[in-house]
């Protein structure tokens, strides 16, 4: 752990930094150890994958970890934070130390306009009157770049944008100025577009104040560009920590160097010219009916005139932000979709379209789905074997219960589950285990088709990439085609062969994936590309 | 591909700590080791469920007849078949009454027996025998005394329990299947068939069952099943809300898209998939419906519309106690079967909604 700013003057210093939890089945320690330091003006990044100890780590620093026993050293400003009085710690929060938080939407009250909920922070803080709390919110929200600020401070924060109220957060925080500024994954429930701006003005801030952030996140590319040094935690401990540069060209540590390569790589084949076509997708609508008044409804398009065509054996990916109508394309697809679905639907040489629900349900076998939330996505009181087995036990009845084992414990092998995990129920099993389940119930059934609707977004980096790998050499065995959903442009140029970019519901651009990587036509899809961290 | 070799068919994550290696436990079972684990509620349980079966055989308890008889070299069930009193020896052909010191004094005869139920009398047997005016306070005769017209109290209470448990086992089994069906219907397919079912709901829910109760049991005779079939009517509403509430939020989590992408027909989705996840508030209430019940009836009975009145009932015993205070055993003790029971059942539904609770243990 060579800390080459070590004599330099440090704005915070975390020494031995333990976190326990009394669980049911004894203490569980979620930070264990854990020493680093910030200095002043220093942008400083733990990364971590989920359960890291990371985010457990920054609420430390706040002394916001609830009822767990918390134990070690947090030196700021020449004081112990862990030794201070719960009424000298109101004092730090927001005013020293301040934090934004993953998810705006919940993190700003909603009964409160964004002007009241800064002035809070400046009239509590800093005894500020109405009038100059106000002036000032205003003032901070030009500077985190909201238009028309005099307007938007009087606004709700269901009246912002995503990106607006992630910017709102960061007034808030910003409004005492902090020394020490802690974000916590700041931009990961944003589009990747806002994700680029959040990043650039958190950049800026910092440069304009001076002040220090502590970035967490799982976001390796993110930490690239905006840190100057990198702590990497792993299960509660602080593994390496080091300058970015170094850390990104020759880490340490096995883990780190496993986390860096865990970026999805291209691993797969090129199409024959002579593979036969799959589906067709002629001008596919899906409209939605909102309500307008008491007893009116309005027409709401979440997809448009898309079309569209897949080969045998063939990857389209769908890239879209968000409310950008691409999972509902592909529900429309599957005709899974509740809107008015339009168009003509055309799979292996059979219409879709117009079909009663019943007629489908022979089809069915060979069209399946992935599901973004392995959380949601498996029946919590069925085994696993019940949820593999069920499309077999439907569609292939003439299987006897023992030959339907045989094919279950056989698909569990291929997506990397051995046979003992029939008889667990989905709670027991981590994400990507989940993930896993859920392709063996779909590819268990031989599709033609497999629709993967954001597969491996829930997952962590390492995981996500495993599951990757799944998924191609599935592709490869038997010849699969996948409609692959995604925001994750570095994933769709892993595994696509072919793209299409929505935007409202329109296809913005269509082609071969390098070759729109290499060359975007389309201004949206320049600015997706320009977005992604390289 | 990776740089770092993943060994086809152990992914790095399956070494992660997922309790791989305990036995694997249903959530099923999980609850049902929750709900071992609040004392209090298994033991009610255990209490709740010995009085129903012991209630049950409540004509081998609390009945004027001897289960078995031996006379005269001969022996006789008169639990079972009736006997005129000439077997016995005495005089008329009608059906024997064992409390008649005659007869007793017949058994009590050398090499005759017989064996009484531990209470001597039936919900219905009136005690010509009892030394004091009725209401008769308790005493060795009448362990918890009689009521206005001579019959046993104690009797009348282990009847009275058994009618009250059985009625409430009815009405919430019948409010628990016609409210998981509708509240199923509304919630799965939502849309107008849940509009129209609102509506219906609230006409239905306006209508004054009370009065719809007086005028029933004006027309027709009073009896159990009439009384069952008016509250059932009635008593489905409530439970119909929660079912459909956690249908409506089942059926767009993504394992029932997955069901309906793997062509599963609506009846096999709502059956496997839906239904199992919607039960929790069902079996939640279940004790609690229970325990509304048995009150229901019990005051309608108190008021004079329940059951008809040879029909040992808890209610129309408060309604006696209220008529006779100085008869205060009968007040007390009916009062202190009601009061156990809906607190056994009461401790039970604590038990069974923190078993169902999965964020413990």
């Amino acid at each position: 752990m060579a800390d080459s700013f070590a004599a330099s003057d440090p704005v915070l210093a975390v020494e031995d930094l333990s976190i326990v939890f009394d669980g049911p089945s004894g203490p569980v320690t979620v930070v264990d150890r854990v020493s680093f330091r910030i200095h002043r003006g220093e942008k400083f990044a733990l990364v971590g994958e989920s359960g890291s100890g990371k985010t457990q780590t920054a609420l430390a620093l706040l002394r916001l970890n609830g009822d767990a026993r918390v134990s070690g050293r947090i030196r700021f400003g020449g004081r112990d934070l862990l030794a201070l009085g719960e009424r000298e710690m109101r004092g730090v929060r927001g005013r020293e130390i301040a934090m934004i938080f993953q998810e705006p939407m919940t993190a700003l009250n909603p009964l409160y306009t964004v002007g009241d909920q800064i002035s809070e922070t400046l009239v509590l803080h800093e005894g500020s009157t109405r009038a100059a709390a106000r002036a000032r919110a205003i003032e901070l929200l030009e500077l985190t770049g909201i238009p028309e600020p005099q307007r938007r401070v009087d606004s709700y924060s269901h009246q912002l944008s995503g990106g607006q109220r992630q910017r709102a957060m960061i007034a808030m925080a910003l409004a005492c100025s902090p020394a020490l500024l802690v974000a916590d994954e700041p931009t990961t429930a944003l589009d990747v577009t806002i994700q680029r701006q959040i990043v650039e003005l958190l950049d800026d801030l910092q440069r304009r104040l001076g002040m220090s952030v502590l970035l967490i996140t799982h976001d390796l590319p993110l930490v690239r560009r905006f840190a100057g040094r990198v702590g990497v935690m792993r299960q509660g401990r602080l593994l390496e920590v080091g300058t970015t540069p170094v850390l990104f060209e020759r880490p340490a540590d096995p883990y780190t160097r496993r986390l860096i390569d865990s970026r999805p790589k291209r691993s797969i084949q090129p199409i024959t010219a002579e593979a036969p076509e799959l589906m067709r997708a002629d001008r596919v609508g899906c409209r939605f009916w909102l309500k307008s008044g008491w007893f009116g409804r309005k027409p709401f398009d979440a997809v448009r005139e898309v079309d569209l065509s897949l080969r045998q054996g063939e990857t389209l990916g769908i890239v879209g932000e968000s409310g950008s109508g691409k999972t509902t394309l592909g529900m429309t697809l599957l005709r899974l979709a509740s809107g008015d679905s339009s168009g003509e639907i055309r799979f292996a040489g059979e219409r879709l379209d117009g079909r009663p629900q019943s007629a489908l349900r022979a089809l069915r076998r060979r069209l399946q789905v992935v599901f973004q939330d392995p959380y949601n996505s498996l029946s919590p009181r069925m085994t696993i074997e019940q949820i593999v087995g069920e499309g077999l036990a439907l569609h292939r009845p003439e299987l006897g219960p023992d030959r339907r084992r045989e094919a279950i414990v056989s698909m569990l092998a291929e997506v990397g589950l051995d046979a003992s995990v029939l008889s667990r129920y989905p709670h027991e099993f981590s994400g990507g285990q989940r993930q896993r389940v859920a392709i063996a119930r779909a590819a268990i059934l031989n599709p033609s088709l497999l629709l993967l609707d954001e597969p491996t977004s829930a997952l962590d980096v390492s995981v996500q990439q495993q599951v990757l790998e799944l998924l191609a050499g599935l592709q490869r065995k038997y010849g699969l085609s996948y409609v692959f959903i995604t925001h994750d442009l570095a994933v769709i140029r892993a595994m696509a062969h072919r793209m299409i970019v929505m935007k409202d519901g329109r296809v913005v651009e269509a082609g071969d994936t390098e070759a729109l990587f290499a060359a975007p036509h389309a201004d949206y899809t320049r600015t997706l590309l320009a977005a992604v961290p390289d | 591909m990776s740089a770092v070799p993943v060994p086809p068919g152990v992914p790095a994550e399956a070494s992660a700590p997922v309790a791989a290696r305990l036995p694997s436990l249903s959530p099923a079972r999980r609850a049902f080791r929750r709900f071992r684990a609040d004392r209090r509620g298994w033991w009610s349980l255990w209490i709740f469920g010995t009085l129903v079966i012991l209630s049950l055989c409540a004509e081998v308890l609390s009945n004027d007849r001897p289960i078995v008889a031996h006379y005269q070299g001969s022996t006789y069930f008169p639990l079972w078949n009736n006997y005129p009193e000439t077997t016995f020896g005495g005089d008329f052909a009608t059906a024997t009454d064992y409390l008649d010191p005659f007869i007793r004094e017949q058994f009590d005869k050398p090499g005759n027996w017989a064996v009484f139920p531990p209470n001597l009398y039936r919900f219905d047997t009136i005690n010509y025998f009892s030394p004091s005016p009725n209401p008769a306070p308790p005493s060795a005769v009448n362990v918890l005394g009689t009521d206005d017209r001579g019959r046993d109290v104690l009797a009348r209470l282990i009847y009275g329990f058994r009618v009250s448990v059985l009625f409430g086992l009815a009405l919430t089994a019948i409010g628990v299947i016609i409210g998981v069906i509708t509240g199923a219907i509304q919630g799965y397919f939502g849309g107008r068939i849940d509009l129209a079912f609102q509506r219906f709901i609230e006409i239905w829910g306006s209508m004054p069952e009370l009065y719809l109760l007086l005028i029933f049991a004006s027309l027709f005779e009073p009896g159990v099943l009439i009384l069952l079939v008016i509250l059932s009517l009635f008593g489905w509403m409530g439970l119909s809300d929660y079912v459909r509430a956690e249908f409506l939020r089942n059926r767009n989590l993504e394992y029932v898209t997955a069901a309906r992408a793997l062509g599963l027909s609506n009846a096999q989705i709502i059956r496997r998939h839906v239904l199992p996840n919607s039960l929790t508030p069902v079996i939640a209430f279940l004790p609690f419906r229970m325990s509304g019940a048995i009150l229901a009836l019990t005051s309608l009975d108190f008021l004079g519309l329940g059951v008809p009145p040879s029909t040992a009932s808890l209610g129309e015993l408060l309604a006696q106690g209220k008529a006779n205070l100085d008869a205060w055993w009968i007040t007390l003790s009916t009062f202190g079967v009601l009061v156990g029971t809906l607190m056994l059942l009461i401790f039970i539904g604590e038990a069974l909604r923190g078993a169902l609770d999965t964020r413990r243990g």
